[in-house]
């Protein structure tokens, strides 16, 4: 019995998988219909749907995430503010520059492309900043975090621009006659093709080496420098989608809103994942399951009735316990006392017997 | 017997501090010519830029000492919020003094830091982690003391608060024919006092080198016998009681407490010591340099008033451009510092 | 204690798991004398310097300080320096961005009224660097001084608090030869007024220059101590070499071919400021050159020059003929270049990634970023090189740091063969490997050098360099000096070209 247990909690999913089926039992036990779905005007409805659907800009934001804190060892803080820049971006061509339109200025794509054109040069500028001037990446993406807001708030000139159209509902919502959330499908779409890029080329293998030893990796061959500018440029590109998917949901531009306080639950996303965040091995099925767990556990602390700006604080809780719990001074000093317990129990068996 | 001679090395340290101070100067003229007519020239102009940033001048000299060793505290706007929120929840629903309030507020400024300062410098986290998790702690806590705004009445805080100390010089004689005298608050005494009084231990007490020698090289502190441990989560403690004053002050500037005060404020304040010639890595830095950075952001954010047709998201911008601009400018000179080196007679 | 002992050392004994750091060893220090103390890597050397200063704590043994009645067991770096022990270490250990004066009094600052007076702390620093002959701006932050006047300002720190015994860990290594003088003259001066200094270098030219005594240690033992003037430098280098081990089989015999005509490495003045002077080498295919001299004396940085990891600031490389210049390994990798690093935790494995993943890694860097190896080629050339290498693994996924070093070790080698190349640099190979897998690395050596492949070899133990080397370049203090070829390969030959000079 004991080896397996041993290799049961070894597994790398264990951690967040763990936390999940805590986050959820906690759930049923507040709300015994958490599970139950039913069809209303052929579209699922339930619980965990809702929640499911909610998680998809979180799992999306903490795909790049994770490849951020793999490669780089550190965290991009401006994740939030570029999707409120994709938004921006995209309700300003969509809308032609007007407060309010009901039909596109111009086809939907062009505003989806302009969106994620500039959300991956944000991603490019913490790249440039990280990988070339060597700034500290948490610096670094200060500054977007600082301005990306500002500029968001430029661009729909103070106002909050709605495209009051159907078809620009889909993405956050329901693409007629498909009975799920259109998000999920593309949270899904996004992890999916993430995998196969990270796996059908060496750009896992790299952004793992040059996280675990930029030196043994240059010497191999590897372009460290190229490797990290590539993931904050990445993350950049799916904050843009993350940003369009939620200004779909609102079917607007909210330059102060949307994608606050998501940077948090990003890297939150990440840790829960079992990923260090110091950089190195990194698994991204972790962080997409912290992700949903993320999203359960707000679910929770709602029914509970903590408000959302109430939220943040219990977040920063388990955030901390995580990282001492990773912290290598505090392994050090558990295994010091675990030493020192069980020198006691020998010398008690030594004086009984 | 030859002897070693050296050139009076490039200093960063001034060169930094020298363009901080000329750009401030150099935009206040700008100022003062475009804006003429609105009075931008009167003295008062120039002590509303304290006025209003009395407690940005304290914190960002708390975020200094930080920055100083090294790390940094983006948790500072969220506290400033969590204070005001106490303090009016203190004097307005708990019907507490305002002297005890502030005290609590102080003594919970100290806690704060010493926690933060714990896991920092004990168990070794990333700074910038630690300070995150404060930064949505003191958020969240501001909610959960109370989701609606709360206005402070409290005479004796107010009074404190609107209690105007006239100057007896720069005042101008309006179109009416009133002297029109200017004026500070206390806030602005206290967060100059406290300027001069951290100025003064970072310069001439062993704790203020120490500071400067861990961001410097913590591990050639460490073989010169420094306790490194130590000083870091002090460094912390003096950051949180030093945002403790500030939220005091901020208080006292807004007489309220809401769930959305100060957000960005770390920003603010990290820009303001970054502009004024504090180096991310450590080790570099001084709080003068700092006020003089709150006092550009305080000029920008004039020039946005005046004009008064842009929205203030400009001041942010335009703060976030000059903390780019600085932050590249310590990177490069960071990279000639050493391909400079070698000179010997 | 004796009148003219500053410093005795007695039956120091040092173990960390695994591995005897320090075996009985004893050290005496005079006053007024500088004392070398030397020997090639896991020597001890930097133990004993260590349990001396307070950074570890022997498991046994004796120290006895002047003046101190008692036996002293130093339990920190703060208590060494506090009875009178100083240590300057070879990255200099001042803080950067503040100024000299700050540097030398940091924790001790005067005091006028409870606040640092300034004004005094800056003379007194003036004062102090004027006796030992500088005269430099003590305001200044000390990074912008050169590593030779931040490492004079260290020393003035360790004698400002009268220190018994000053200890110079390799301070020469970053100092131009005018800089050296100048250290050494202060050397002196401390010298005359009794200071007791202990040296430690690889510089054989240095020792010769100025110190009175040395102290040879090797794999944990004390080999001895004798009189600069008495020990001729032949006999140094074989005493901290140690060689008298006997004649060992020639497995050369086993060469099938010889080296041909054709030029695979071409270097031309190629130098790299601060590591290794500029040199000439020519490296001919399907040659085995060896690297041999002390430690330090810039075989690795010489290796690292050709392979780009140092890019070179001077001089031209030709590889197989054409012009060539890298930007980056992977340019040296893709001319054919293969390089296994001297310190493989740093430089070699990466942690964390498994066995397999080690193995493929540069070949794969080599094939880019869109040519992913099928996993079943992963697989397959993993286990090909776990095989002939005999690494010992739990399978192909463990992380490669959990196996043992030596294991590692062939972890990195299978790596670079993997990418067939030209040439390849093995530096120290062999360290922390069993006997029995020396030799079958030795033999594989042979084996690429047959099928064509030019290896570079470098190796502390000369004897290994002895039986696969066809020819051998010289290199003593960070400078080639000389170059054998097949007929004066021997190691009296080698030995003496190593130590050089008149004796």
């Amino acid at each position: 019995m004991k080896p397996n247990l041993k290799k049961i909690t070894q597994y790398r999913l264990f951690l967040p998988i763990l936390c999940l089926v805590l986050v959820l039992l906690i759930n049923i036990i507040k709300t015994p219909t958490f599970f139950q779905l039913s069809i209303r005007g052929g579209v699922l409805y339930g619980y965990i749907i809702d929640v499911i659907n909610r998680a998809s800009e979180l799992v999306i934001l903490a795909v790049g995430m994770t490849l951020v804190v793999a490669a780089s060892g550190g965290t991009d803080i401006s994740v939030g503010s570029v999707m409120a820049v994709a938004a921006a971006v995209s309700c300003f061509c969509l809308s032609g520059g007007q407060v309010s339109v009901t039909s596109y200025a111009m086809p939907w794509v062009v505003g989806l492309i302009a969106a994620l054109v500039v959300a991956t040069l944000c991603g490019a500028w913490n790249g440039f900043l990280v990988a070339n001037m060597k700034i500290q990446p948490m610096v670094a993406t200060l500054i977007l975090f600082t301005a990306g807001r500002g500029i968001a708030q430029l661009v729909t000139k103070g106002q909050i621009t709605y495209i009051r159209v159907d078809s620009y509902k889909y993405l956050g919502n329901f693409i007629p006659h498909v009975p799920l959330p259109t998000s999920i499908f593309v949270a899904i779409l996004v992890v999916i093709l993430t995998n196969m890029m990270l796996k059908k080329t060496s750009l896992g293998l790299y952004i793992q080496a040059v996280g675990i030893n930029k030196d043994a990796s240059r010497l191999v061959g590897i372009r460290s420098k190229r490797i990290i500018f590539f993931v904050y440029a990445f993350c950049g590109f799916l904050a843009g989608i993350a940003g369009m998917i939620a200004s779909s949901r609102i079917y607007s531009a909210d330059a102060n809103n949307i994608g606050l306080n998501m940077e948090l639950d990003a890297i939150l996303a990440v840790a829960l994942g079992g990923n260090d965040l110091a950089g190195g091995k990194f698994n991204i099925t972790g962080s997409v399951i912290g992700a949903y767990t993320i999203q359960a556990l707000t679910t929770t602390l709602y029914a509970m009735g903590v408000t959302a700006d109430q939220v943040p604080v219990y977040k920063a809780i388990v955030v901390v316990i995580i990282v001492t719990l990773q912290s290598e001074e505090f392994k050090k000093w558990f295994a010091k006392m675990m030493q020192k317990n069980a020198e006691r129990k020998l010398a008690k068996t030594a004086v009984g017997a | 017997m030859k002897t070693l001679k050296q050139k009076k090395a490039f200093n960063e340290t001034s060169f930094l501090l020298k363009i901080t101070i000329t750009l401030f100067v150099v935009m206040y003229i700008i100022g003062m010519i475009v804006f003429r007519e609105k009075g931008f020239a009167h003295f008062q102009t120039f002590l509303n830029l304290f006025i209003s940033n009395a407690s940005l001048i304290v914190i960002a000299a708390g975020l200094t000492i930080v920055m100083l060793t090294g790390g940094i505290d983006i948790s500072v706007g969220s506290c400033v919020a969590m204070y005001c929120m106490m303090l009016a929840n203190m004097m307005e629903r708990q019907n507490m003094p305002a002297t005890p309030a502030v005290i609590i507020v102080l003594l919970t400024g100290v806690l704060f830091g010493f926690v933060q300062g714990f896991l920092v410098s004990y168990l070794k986290i990333q700074p910038f982690i630690v300070t995150l998790a404060g930064m949505f702690f003191a958020r969240g806590m501001t909610a959960i003391i109370s989701v609606d705004m709360i206005s402070i009445m409290n005479k004796q805080f107010l009074g404190w608060a609107q209690n105007k100390l006239f100057l007896p010089f720069g005042g101008y004689v309006n179109r009416k024919g009133i002297m029109i005298k200017p004026f500070i608050y206390p806030t602005v005494i206290i967060a100059l006092v406290t300027l001069v009084i951290i100025f003064i231990m970072l310069k001439y007490t062993k704790f203020g080198r120490k500071i400067y020698a861990i961001g410097g090289s913590e591990q050639s502190s460490l073989l010169m016998g420094l306790n490194v441990r130590k000083t870091r989560l002090l460094a912390y403690v003096l950051d949180g009681f030093l945002v403790g004053i500030g939220g005091v002050l901020f208080c006292l500037n807004t007489c309220s407490g809401f769930v959305e005060q100060a957000r960005g404020y770390e920003m603010e304040a990290i820009a303001a010591a970054v502009i004024g010639g504090t180096l991310l890595t450590g080790g570099v830095g001084n709080v003068f340099g700092s006020l003089f950075g709150v006092l550009i952001k305080g000029t920008i954010e004039t020039f946005i008033t005046f004009q008064g047709t842009l929205s203030s998201w400009w001041t942010k911008i335009t703060i976030a451009a000059l903390l780019a601009f600085f932050i590249i400018l310590q990177s490069l000179l960071g990279s000639m510092k050493f391909t400079k080196k070698k000179s010997s007679c | 204690m004796q009148d003219d002992i500053m410093l005795s050392m007695h039956g120091i004994t040092m173990t960390f798991p695994g591995v005897k750091a320090l075996e009985d060893v004893d050290f005496t220090l005079n006053k007024g004398e500088i004392h070398a103390l030397m020997g090639e890597n896991g020597a001890g050397k930097s133990t004993l310097i260590k349990v001396l200063t307070g950074v570890y704590q022997m498991d046994s043994g004796e120290i006895h300080l002047e003046g101190v009645d008692h036996p002293i067991q130093n339990k920190s770096p703060e208590q060494a320096q506090e009875i009178g022990i100083s240590t300057v270490y070879q990255e200099v250990n001042l803080c950067p961005n503040l100024s000299v004066a700050e540097n030398i009094y940091i924790g001790r600052e005067p005091k006028k009224h409870g606040f640092i007076d300034w004004k005094k702390m800056n003379a007194m620093a003036s004062d102090l660097l004027k006796k030992l002959s500088i005269d430099v701006d003590v305001t200044v932050p000390v990074g912008h001084y050169s590593i030779a006047l931040q490492q004079m300002v260290a020393i003035a720190r360790a004698i400002d608090m009268r220190c018994k015994v000053l200890i110079l860990d390799e301070p020469t290594s970053s100092l131009d030869e005018g800089e050296v003088a100048k250290l050494f003259n202060l050397m002196k001066g401390l010298k005359e007024h009794g200071v007791g200094i202990i040296f430690v270098t690889h510089f054989l030219e240095q020792v010769y220059e100025v110190c009175d005594r040395i102290t040879v240690l090797r794999n944990g033992r004390l080999v001895g101590t004798f009189t600069t003037e008495e020990l001729p430098r032949y006999q140094l280098v074989a005493k901290m070499m140690g060689k008298d081990f006997d004649d060992l089989a020639s497995i050369k015999s086993l060469r099938t071919h010889k080296p041909s005509e054709d030029t695979v490495i071409d270097a031309e003045e190629l130098g790299h400021r601060g590591t290794i002077k500029p040199f000439d080498l020519k490296v001919r295919k399907g040659e085995v050159i060896g690297l041999a001299g002390l430690l330090g004396s810039g075989r690795s940085e010489l290796a690292r020059c050709i392979y780009g990891a140092d890019k070179p600031d001077e001089g031209d490389l030709k590889v197989k003929g054409k012009e060539f210049s890298s930007s980056h390994p992977i340019d040296s990798i893709h001319s054919g270049m293969a390089y296994l690093p001297e310190d493989r935790k740093k430089e070699g494995i990466i942690g964390d990634l498994s066995v397999k993943d080690n193995i493929i890694i540069a070949l794969q860097a080599k094939k880019g970023t869109f040519h992913l190896l099928s996993k079943k080629d992963q697989e397959k050339f993993a286990d090909e090189y776990i095989d002939l290498l005999q690494i010992k693994t739990r399978d192909r996924d463990t992380p490669v740091k959990s196996l043992s070093g030596g294991n590692q070790q062939k972890v990195i080698i299978g790596r670079w063969l993997l990418t067939q190349p030209d040439f390849i640099i093995l530096d120290e190979p062999t360290r922390g490997i069993d006997v029995g897998t020396k030799t079958e690395i030795q033999k594989l050596v042979l084996q690429l050098a047959d099928k064509g492949t030019s290896v570079m070899f470098i190796s502390s133990e000369i004897d290994e360099m002895l039986r696969t080397c066809d020819h051998m370049a010289v290199l003593r203090d960070g400078t080639k000096v000389a170059e054998l070829n097949e007929s004066q390969l021997d190691q009296k030959t080698i030995m003496a070209t190593i130590a050089g000079g008149s004796k």
